[in-house]
């Protein structure tokens, strides 16, 4: 169970404007950047003191690389995180206000409490 | 020592800095009203004519993160740079600058380690929406010293309410013996039901308005004993999936005290969340105008 690498994508990638276009426009191909030259970087710490043990599961790595938050959120990926990160990626495709929140809540409409356990 | 002028607990809705700002087809038509509660919310704090604000909130995964996750925090630093890039893109916040109460900081921090926490420190902390939206809204001229607190709300696992009940009175008990002639108002923001990243999120009102009810009835009559009584890490699931946040109102009914009653009560039904504003005078604050 990987849930803090998925979190940490998350994380990483809604902090930074690039980024956050990259993987809008390149989902597989960021992901797959992203595993192989972000995934073990300790973020306060510097290059040479990077992990080396990080890596997805395939059904993480199939998730992040298809945009599929429903699934991200069945994984136990941060809520909060997941919400703000494909807001950012999806609402400027929607006219109505919140439109692209309330098809989010409607595609996790199948789940009642309690949720996917999030805990890292 | 010090004065606690004021006591003030409300929820951070980060909708209401553009809610308030917007004119002509962009302003939304509960705009005017919401304008008008938060104007008479801060009256509260202004009428107790403050010199420096604690400010306890929560960092949204901002500066705070999983390889390094701090359960109570104080800042301690002379400024603090505050609001981040996605809160401007989600939001529209602007970036903002506080000056910080760095001796208060020292003080709470030594103190409240010697009274059994045991307080994270930062000397560089930029502080994010759950603070910056109670300043915009009670102090929009951001021109005192403020001393944030975070607490950790958002990534299990988290400390027991009773834990954040007891630090509540254990900052206004620090507050009240700290060395100075400055009158502090300690105000403390969180959230009553909410869900995000989850199926109940964005609908008419909050995801569970009975418990927001509840919730209202609790803080504004100090009900400690009956909150700690229902309130559970278990428990704080079942209204919405980011209702973690009711243990910071929790945190500051430590603060006011058990059954302080509020002197300021008031709420707005809003989509997607309810608003609640609270404002307690202890009576040391002396004569309100």
């Amino acid at each position: 169970m990987s849930r803090y690498l998925l979190d940490k994508f998350l994380y990483t990638v809604d902090r930074d404007p690039d980024l956050l276009e990259r993987y809008r426009n390149d989902p597989r191909g960021t992901v797959q950047w992203w595993e192989a030259e972000r995934a073990n970087v300790i973020l306060n710490c510097p290059g040479l003191e990077c992990s080396t043990w990080l890596a997805f599961t395939h059904a993480e790595r199939e998730a992040l690389a298809t945009h599929d938050y429903v699934t991200l959120f069945e994984l136990g990926s941060h809520n909060f995180l997941l919400l703000t990160l494909f807001i950012a990626l999806f609402e400027r495709d929607y006219s109505e206000p919140l439109g692209f929140q309330r098809e989010f809540a409607a595609r996790l409409g199948h789940w009642t409490v309690p949720y996917p356990d999030i805990s890292t | 020592m010090a004065t606690v002028a004021a006591v003030i607990a409300s929820t951070h809705h980060p909708f209401y800095y553009r809610a308030s700002t917007s004119a002509g087809e962009d302003r939304p038509p509960f705009a005017d009203e919401w304008v008008a509660k938060i104007e008479a919310f801060r009256e509260t704090l202004t009428r107790a004519r403050p010199d420096v604000l604690v400010m306890v909130g929560s960092d949204h995964f901002h500066q705070l993160w999983l390889d390094n996750m701090p359960q109570f925090l104080v800042g301690k630093a002379p400024c603090y740079d505050a609001n981040f890039y996605n809160e401007e893109r989600e939001f529209g916040l602007p970036r903002m600058f506080v000056r910080g109460q760095e001796d208060l900081s020292a003080y709470l921090l030594r103190q409240g380690l010697d009274a059994g926490f045991d307080l994270a420190f930062s000397n560089e902390l930029r502080i994010d929406h759950s603070i910056t939206c109670p300043l915009m809204t009670l102090r929009p001229q951001a021109d005192l010293p403020i001393v944030p607190i975070y607490t950790n709300i958002f990534a299990p696992p988290l400390p027991q309410p009773r834990r954040f009940v007891q630090l509540g009175k254990t900052i206004r008990q620090l507050v009240e013996s700290w060395p100075s002639q400055a009158r502090v108002a300690i105000i403390g923001t969180g959230h009553l039901s909410l869900e995000l990243g989850g199926p109940r999120q964005f609908g008419p009102h909050g995801p569970d308005p009975e418990f927001d009810r509840q919730a209202v009835e609790w803080i504004a009559s100090g009900d400690l004993t009956s909150a700690l009584a229902e309130v559970s890490l278990d428990s704080l699931w079942l209204p919405g999936n980011a209702t973690h946040g009711f243990m910071d109102f929790m945190l500051m009914m430590g603060v006011a005290g058990e059954n302080a009653k509020a002197d300021h009560v008031d709420s707005l039904d809003l989509f997607h969340t309810m608003e609640a504003y609270f404002t307690w005078y202890p009576k040391e604050a002396g004569e309100i105008e």
